[in-house]
């Protein structure tokens, strides 16, 4: 396996320009309940960690940033690109990683699963063959391609979600909690992993040593932004908050 | 419990098309329905095992284990069979079963999902005329070949934790907890899906190339 590799071709995102998300005036309800509340921020840093304990409304801020959530106020924009008007080419620019990769991966054996995006974007048959075996082999999985997604680790079942989003180029990648069902080395491994990635990430997470080196880190708290800054610091409020 | 048989390894049936092994998958149970002969059906097994085991180079244990779960309707068959008509018809019913279901365990095994799927989806095209997106029905598919195995593995770690707690034979009691798991693992799926491009309109279909002007 070659973790140490930095991004090949496969999993660069296409050009790798940075990307800026802003949030104007973000707040969003589920039925009565409000989950976030006027945030307006601008994500425009490699890797932004955002943390926050369970209900803070953090999940529902990574899943506004490529659309899956809508906000019933404000707007969010991925590079001037509004989540709610231009879906598709947002979705294009930034990718999205589930805590719960069984939820993620969608066809029955891991080549298969790697290549499902690529066939929605209507990539040719060759070139998806060369950026699928390129993923597998980068993610070490290449042994396993013709397996049953469903007999793999929790780890190889992680890599492989993230696989078939970088397969995809994003040019962003969102990770909510990628770890939480990881035992300790598969989480050190998908922290390699991110921390390799030359995409810019925003990840979502209560490990807070996955932050380590962060450019920026985000604290939640009753769907608002309670702290924003530098990693060291910002966790270290968060703790003594939280304890 | 797994659905996905393939085995990766190279032989001529490997590499034939998906349509043409399933086309004679098809034409087998046809034919073999109207044979009435004895000899002729086992031969045709016969067939099928040397294409299984020789030509396409699968593991004998892969293929048994395929047959294995029908064994007892066989037996269950023979006897209804022994006792209702004759021997002969009854080993000939036996023998045109396990022919089709070895014949549909070399297809499985020497074919991948997507490529099965692909005939599917060009089985449906004429649902288009209804509305229906053919590239959905093939999903449809392939997805629930993923996800059988999820949802009884699921099903096993509820009976797990409820027995742990003391509960047994509470076979009725895993549907509740299941339908919750699986309703919740649908939104998930719904929000991967969608994240993934699977709501992106089917792709443009390729023009021909021009013909080159005399």
């Amino acid at each position: 396996m070659r973790w140490g590799r930095r991004a090949a071709a496969v999993v660069a995102a296409a050009d790798l320009p940075r990307t800026a998300i802003e949030l104007r005036g973000v707040s969003h309800d589920y039925g009565e309940r409000p989950v976030l509340r006027d945030v307006s921020l601008t994500l425009a840093e490699h890797r932004v960690g955002v943390v926050g304990a369970n209900g803070s409304g953090k999940s529902t801020f990574a899943r506004l940033l490529n659309g899956l959530v809508v906000p019933t106020e404000g707007a969010v924009l991925v590079d001037g690109l509004d989540t709610r008007t231009q879906l598709r080419e947002v979705r294009r620019r930034v990718g999205f990683v589930f805590q719960d990769p069984d939820a993620q991966i969608v066809l029955p054996t891991v080549a298969e699963d790697a290549e499902f995006g690529l066939t929605n974007l209507g990539v040719p048959p060759e070139e998806r063959a060369r950026r699928v075996e390129e993923v597998l082999v980068r993610y070490g999985l290449a042994g396993h391609r013709d397996h049953p997604a469903h007999l793999l680790s929790g780890g190889q079942k992680q890599l492989l979600a993230i696989a078939g989003v970088l397969v995809m180029q994003p040019r962003r990648v969102v990770f909510d909690e990628p770890t939480t069902l990881l035992d300790l080395a598969n989480t050190r491994r998908v922290a390699r992993v991110v921390e390799e990635l030359e995409q810019d990430v925003v990840v979502v997470t209560h490990h807070l040593d996955l932050l380590a080196g962060f450019d920026r880190v985000l604290v939640f708290e009753d769907g608002r932004v309670a702290a924003d800054g530098a990693p060291a610091e910002t966790v270290r409020w968060y703790v003594d908050r939280m304890s | 419990m797994t659905l996905s048989l393939y085995v990766p390894v190279a032989s001529p049936v490997h590499r034939a098309p998906a349509g043409l092994k399933l086309g004679l998958l098809a034409a087998l149970a046809v034919a073999l329905f109207l044979v009435d002969r004895l000899p002729v059906a086992a031969g045709t097994l016969a067939a099928v095992l040397l294409a299984g085991l020789g030509a396409a180079r699968i593991p004998g244990r892969t293929l048994l284990a395929q047959v294995r779960p029908v064994w007892p309707w066989l037996v269950v068959l023979l006897v209804f069979h022994l006792v209702v008509t004759d021997w002969h018809t009854g080993a000939l019913v036996v023998l045109r079963l396990l022919t089709l279901v070895a014949a549909a365990a070399v297809v499985t095994a020497t074919t991948r999902v997507t490529e099965l799927v692909a005939v599917v989806e060009w089985l449906a095209r004429p649902l288009a005329l209804v509305g229906v997106r053919p590239a959905r029905v093939g999903l449809v598919i392939a997805m629930t070949l993923r996800f059988v195995p999820l949802i009884a593995e699921r099903a096993h770690r509820i009976r797990e934790a409820q027995a742990a707690r003391g509960a047994t034979g509470m076979r009725w009691g895993v549907l509740v907890p299941l339908l919750i798991q699986v309703l919740r693992l649908a939104h998930t799926l719904g929000e991967a899906l969608d994240a993934r491009g699977a709501d992106a309109p089917a792709p443009p279909p390729r023009r021909r190339a021009a013909a080159s002007p005399p």
